[in-house]
């Protein structure tokens, strides 16, 4: 094995397969499935943590999202739906609503009641208490969550190469099957770099969004 | 499902065997390695930080980019166990270290200064006092690491070793969804028990964690 294969120039051109083409499909399946994942999950988790009702649901969600095999359920839901992006779109998104959900509960539950009923004090509505308190001083739990999802879809996106998706996957699965270790330490370093790195993106927005006034009582 | 079970119980048990081995060797050497590491960033207050940054990363490497990468770094073949098994060490290590620490540095003073000035002295302290003190927070990471290793052994067969994982392949060629169901349901279950042992083992050893409701 060596890095021949990810310093070849000719493997950079933006071309059907290269590695910048790869990097990209890779980030679009991992957007979609967080932006319908979050759209799903968040007002859920923001309900439950808003009433208090339905709070087992939140709590078992994380544990059983945990538990779930990331390749099992995606050769499920192609063995069932045929293939295509819509399998592993389900598949990914079923994945990031436990972290969310959970985290939105979380954060919620774990602010400090006197500060929602000094909301509730002077006068604000329940709707201004969520969107105006609860939310931004839950923002660093939810974050956390949020950012959990993500490592975990950027890994499992790499899999959804095993069905015959794009993306980063596709140059471990290949180079293994064609015994290229070169390709294959390339998309293992990419992959690698590009997780990190997302969630390095992810704790700078984490810092942007947070409130300050939170910052110091972490 | 019955019925593909009855007719392939052996590879089915074998398959949940390997997938049991996989897993769970791991927890232990990692738990055994996290230990010393997350004492280290206790007692050394300055690599803490960099503890749990370099943490951060290790587990955020995507599991099958770690299985494929590691027989360059080992030596091992691409085929063997081992790289599976020292993955998921790497982020049993990577998790249990940073809780150790925090679990750790949760003990309150007041206990470690009782602890001294009863005359304990800084190993035995650590033994006797402040790990088990510091247990339900250690025993809550060790959960979550149990489940994530029982959940990502599964990957592993997309590299020719992975216990359960094997059905979801087999399945998947096949297009056949029996296999795929039987694979999902035992990992599911094998993550549940696995997990409520743990729960079970906190409360034989710290028993007086059930009694804290009570306290003013």
């Amino acid at each position: 094995m060596n890095l021949d294969y990810l310093f070849d120039a000719a493997h950079w051109d933006f071309s059907a397969g290269s590695i910048p083409q790869l990097i990209l499909s890779h980030l679009w399946y991992v957007l979609l499935a967080l932006a319908i994942g979050t759209v799903i999950a968040l007002p859920i988790g923001l309900y439950i943590g808003h009433t208090g009702r339905g709070s087992f649901i939140a709590i078992n969600a994380g544990n059983a999202g945990r538990s779930l095999p990331t390749l099992g359920l995606l050769m499920l839901m192609v063995t069932l739906l045929g293939l295509g992006l819509l399998p592993v779109l389900i598949a990914l998104t079923v994945l990031v609503i436990p972290p969310i959900l959970t985290s939105a509960y979380a954060g919620l539950r774990s602010l400090d009641q006197r500060v929602v009923d000094a909301a509730r004090g002077v006068g604000m509505r329940p709707w201004q208490v969520l969107t105006r308190v609860e939310l931004p001083m839950a923002l660093p739990v939810l974050m956390s969550g949020f950012r959990s999802a993500a490592l975990q879809v950027v890994a499992t996106a790499t899999v959804a190469a095993a069905v015959g998706l794009g993306g980063l996957g596709r140059l471990l699965i290949d180079g293994l099957a064609v015994n290229d270790y070169s390709r294959v330490l390339a998309g293992a370093i990419v992959v690698a770099v590009l997780a990190v790195l997302l969630d390095l993106v992810l704790a700078f927005a984490q810092r942007w969004i947070v409130s300050p006034g939170l910052r110091v009582s972490r | 499902m019955i019925t593909y079970l009855s007719n392939n119980s052996e590879a089915v048990l074998a398959a949940l065997r390997q997938h049991i081995w996989l897993a769970l060797l791991p927890v232990l050497l990692g738990f055994v390695i996290a230990l010393p590491i997350g004492y280290l960033g206790v007692r050394v207050p300055w690599l803490y930080h960099p503890l749990v940054n370099v943490a951060g990363v290790l587990y955020s490497i995507p599991s099958l980019a770690l299985f494929v990468f590691l027989p360059v770094v080992l030596g091992t073949k691409i085929l063997s166990p081992l790289n599976i098994v020292v993955a998921l060490t790497i982020y049993t290590v990577a998790l249990l270290a940073r809780t150790v620490a925090d679990g750790l540095r949760s003990v309150d003073p007041l206990i470690t200064e009782s602890a001294t000035a009863m005359g304990y002295r800084r190993f035995r302290r650590l033994v006797d006092v402040e790990l088990p003190v510091a247990l339900p927070v250690i025993l809550a990471g060790l959960r979550v690491a149990t489940v994530a290793n029982i959940s990502l052994v599964s990957v592993g067969a997309l590299i020719g070793v992975g216990g359960l994982g094997q059905l979801f392949t087999r399945g998947f060629q096949l297009f056949y969804i029996e296999p795929i169901l039987v694979g999902i349901i035992l990992s599911v279950l094998l993550a549940g028990i696995a997990d409520g042992v743990i729960v079970l083992i906190q409360r034989a050893v710290t028993p007086w964690t059930r009694f804290q409701g009570g306290r003013a």
